[in-house]
């Protein structure tokens, strides 16, 4: 329930961007994050977004006090993920009009997400994903339709990690050689 | 292989996927056939994978596969496909399939700029209608819609190479991954590349596996270069087409990707 509470909080006071993978068909292999409201240039604490009722009540940024955002946030290089300088988003403005915002980074069940966007002329123009929850290649790829890493390590069926082969068309006859067949036969009930 | 994929950082999901989060550790069971002149493997990931659920809807699968090429086999004389050239069977008589994936060839020349083609015309020949690239992956993503009604399991339905990999009711967001792995169009029984996938197709063109067998569609002459092809994607359909387009010409697929087909990537081997 407080997960539910804390996500609601984080989006009552911030943007939820949608990673810059593009996917259809509400594939798994999306995901979305939510990201805090990044804090205006003028302010280095709080909100000045006097509208949001939400973030007048909880500074922008404490979604992070999170009983376990405590071991994670003092290995985390992000400053703005500590629950005591909660609103610590740095933005930089460049040319007139166009301005970046860094959210906090806000401590989700899965670990710290923290996105930047850039705004052109009152318009979302950019958005990235500074730190993202996930600690290891493996589990960032399986969040887009990922590029295959290329390696060079000669895969034994009987040892392998692979669970499937892809390759050009395998006929009936070149089969029986496969890795996939001997990886089927691994499998077989 | 009991790899878990990190929950998708969205919003807290349904009650139900969060209770099949697997306590337990993950059973794979697999089971292959020969249709369409090629091996399909089916693996399901499950809890129990012994559920008669899981039985029927494997036989299921292949029962579909075998329908499909009863309709659409080059090879069987007695194909709805091949009476419907032959005059036999008209238009008018022939199973829903044949219109829908008619449409699926058509739009795939077009999607391609030419570079994929139902089509095939050996140089000074009268083209002929050969569905078999779209009728492949058309087919496991019929048979893919069976498995995704099965609650509890993660599955990669593999035709041959090209393969769809998906997840049955309350999976979302705690489905297993696989590892899939792009064999060495150089070098046979070498994985090459490797890539996660938790939903979505992968598909590989190339000539390792049964020689030359691609035609460049503008020219009507058989590929001759060697390597493959990958696209990793949301259907297999498209995955296996684009992979077909890129073995003939990677530079302009790649290209045309970018722009139409954004979401699916593409690995040159």
């Amino acid at each position: 329930m407080r997960k539910i509470t804390l996500w609601l909080m984080s989006t009552l006071s911030a943007l939820v961007l949608l990673f810059s993978y593009p996917t259809s068909r509400n594939a798994a292999a999306s995901s979305s994050v939510a990201a805090a409201a990044p804090t205006t240039t003028e302010s280095g604490s709080g909100t000045t977004d006097s509208t949001d009722s939400a973030t007048s009540q909880s500074p922008t940024g404490s979604a992070t006090t999170d009983d376990t955002s405590s071991d994670a946030t003092t290995e985390s290089s992000t400053p703005s993920s500590s629950s005591t300088s909660s609103s610590s988003s740095d933005s930089s403005s460049s040319d007139a009009g166009t301005q970046t915002y860094a959210g906090d980074a806000v401590n989700t069940q899965w670990g710290l997400v923290q996105v930047q966007i850039t705004v052109e002329n009152g318009k979302i123009t950019k958005s990235e994903v500074l730190q993202v929850p996930w600690s290891n290649h493996k589990d960032q790829e399986i969040n887009s339709y990922a590029v295959p890493i290329l390696n060079q390590e000669t895969v034994d069926a009987q040892n392998s990690s692979i669970d499937m082969v892809s390759g050009a068309t395998v006929t009936s006859v070149g089969y029986i050689q496969s890795l996939q067949s001997a990886i089927d036969q691994a499998h077989l009930s | 292989m009991t790899t878990t994929t990190l929950p998708l950082p969205t919003r807290p999901g349904p009650r139900a996927a969060r209770a099949a989060q697997p306590a337990q550790p993950i059973q794979r069971r697999a089971f292959v056939e020969f249709i369409m002149g090629m091996p399909i493997s089916l693996h399901v990931k499950a809890i129990d994978t012994s559920r008669t659920d899981i039985d029927q809807a494997a036989g299921n699968v292949f029962a579909t596969l075998r329908k499909v090429d009863e309709v659409f086999s080059l090879w069987r004389a007695d194909s709805e496909l091949r009476r419907l050239q032959a005059g036999a069977v008209l238009a008018g008589e022939c199973h829903p399939w044949q219109a829908e994936v008619l449409e699926l060839c058509l739009g795939a020349e077009e999607r391609t700029g030419g570079l994929f083609t139902a089509w095939r015309a050996a140089p000074g020949e009268v083209p002929a209608y050969d569905p078999t690239g779209v009728v492949k992956g058309w087919a496991i993503e019929q048979a893919s819609a069976l498995l995704r009604l099965v609650p509890g399991i993660s599955f990669c339905l593999n035709a041959g190479g090209d393969m769809f990999v998906g997840f049955g009711a309350g999976m979302r967001g705690v489905a297993p991954s696989w590892s899939i792995g792009i064999e060495d169009p150089h070098q046979a029984g070498r994985i090459a590349a490797t890539v996660e996938v938790v939903e979505g197709a992968v598909a590989t063109s190339g000539t390792a596996a049964r020689g030359s067998h691609i035609a460049d569609p503008r020219t009507g002459e058989v590929v001759s270069r060697s390597g493959s092809t990958t696209v990793v994607g949301p259907d297999l359909v498209w995955a296996d087409v684009w992979a077909t387009a890129a073995f003939v010409d990677p530079a302009a697929v790649r290209d045309l990707m970018t722009e139409r087909a954004p979401e699916s990537s593409l690995t040159v081997l």
